[in-house]
């Protein structure tokens, strides 16, 4: 169970400090506006299967 | 029911932040969101409800990652050193510790070592969510992250001696699993 420990053993403060750096640079990241791209290709993702549905359903 | 993939605008924001860790190229990056989320819609059946719809997607998006690199692996890597540059450098508030030398550092881990650290110190994943996301056994992602941790210090140069009187089943509690939030 030790084989995964580091050689040197890190100190709590220091896993903080790391994770603490590591979530503001993902948070910066991931709270940016989401760019048009996507949520137009979700949009059209959508509407091409509505518009399928509606086909499938005159085909029935 | 909700269609889950109403739910798929929610993590646009961590799927970028995880397609830029992997790829660190931001154009690259956002190609990779794309098709992930174009995946992830079509394959909305293997979804399975009540999940963590976000480790789904990065299984997507990591698998994609990986065969896309495949592909690809005689075109040179076009690593730009994305978590460094393309991130408005902020200034240090209480820190030590200076955020753009971090990213600096950050980027020079190793793929595997820098997945299983964002996975689980930046995404909030648990061990088990994240060995899913990168089909590995949990002691592996425990192996990597302590690596990772291990490696950043060292890179950002931050004292382990101090930590002396802190008492070993403290830090090994800490580094050895991640506690409950």
């Amino acid at each position: 169970m030790t084989k995964h420990m580091t050689r040197k053993q890190l100190n709590s403060r220091v896993v903080e400090e790391i994770d603490r750096n590591l979530r503001q640079a993902f948070d910066d990241m991931a709270e940016q506006p989401v760019p048009d791209r996507f949520t137009d290709l979700l949009a059209q993702l959508k509407a091409a299967e509505e518009k399928k549905n509606s086909g499938d359903q005159q085909d029935a | 029911m909700r269609d889950p993939r109403e739910e798929l605008t929610d993590h646009i924001g961590s799927l970028r932040a995880f397609a830029l860790s992997l790829t660190r190229n931001s154009a690259t990056a956002d190609d990779l969101v794309q098709e992930t989320l174009v995946k992830a819609w079509t394959n909305i059946d293997s979804f399975q409800q009540g999940t963590n719809m976000r480790a789904w997607l990065f299984t997507i998006l990591r698998n994609t990652f990986y065969s896309l690199r495949r592909k690809r692996k005689r075109e040179v890597e076009d690593a730009d050193g994305t978590m460094s540059e393309s991130l408005a450098t902020k200034p240090d508030h209480d820190g030590r510790l200076n955020l753009r030398d971090f990213k600096v550092a950050f980027d020079q881990l190793p793929d595997t070592q820098r997945e299983a650290l964002v996975l689980i110190g930046a995404q909030g994943l648990a061990y088990e969510e994240a060995a899913e996301v990168c089909g590995v056994a949990v002691g592996t992602i425990k192996s990597r992250v302590g690596r990772a941790r291990a490696r950043l210090a060292e890179l950002m140069e931050l004292s382990e001696e101090e930590s002396l009187e802190i008492t070993d089943s403290v830090t090994q509690g800490v580094v050895g699993s991640r506690p409950a939030a």
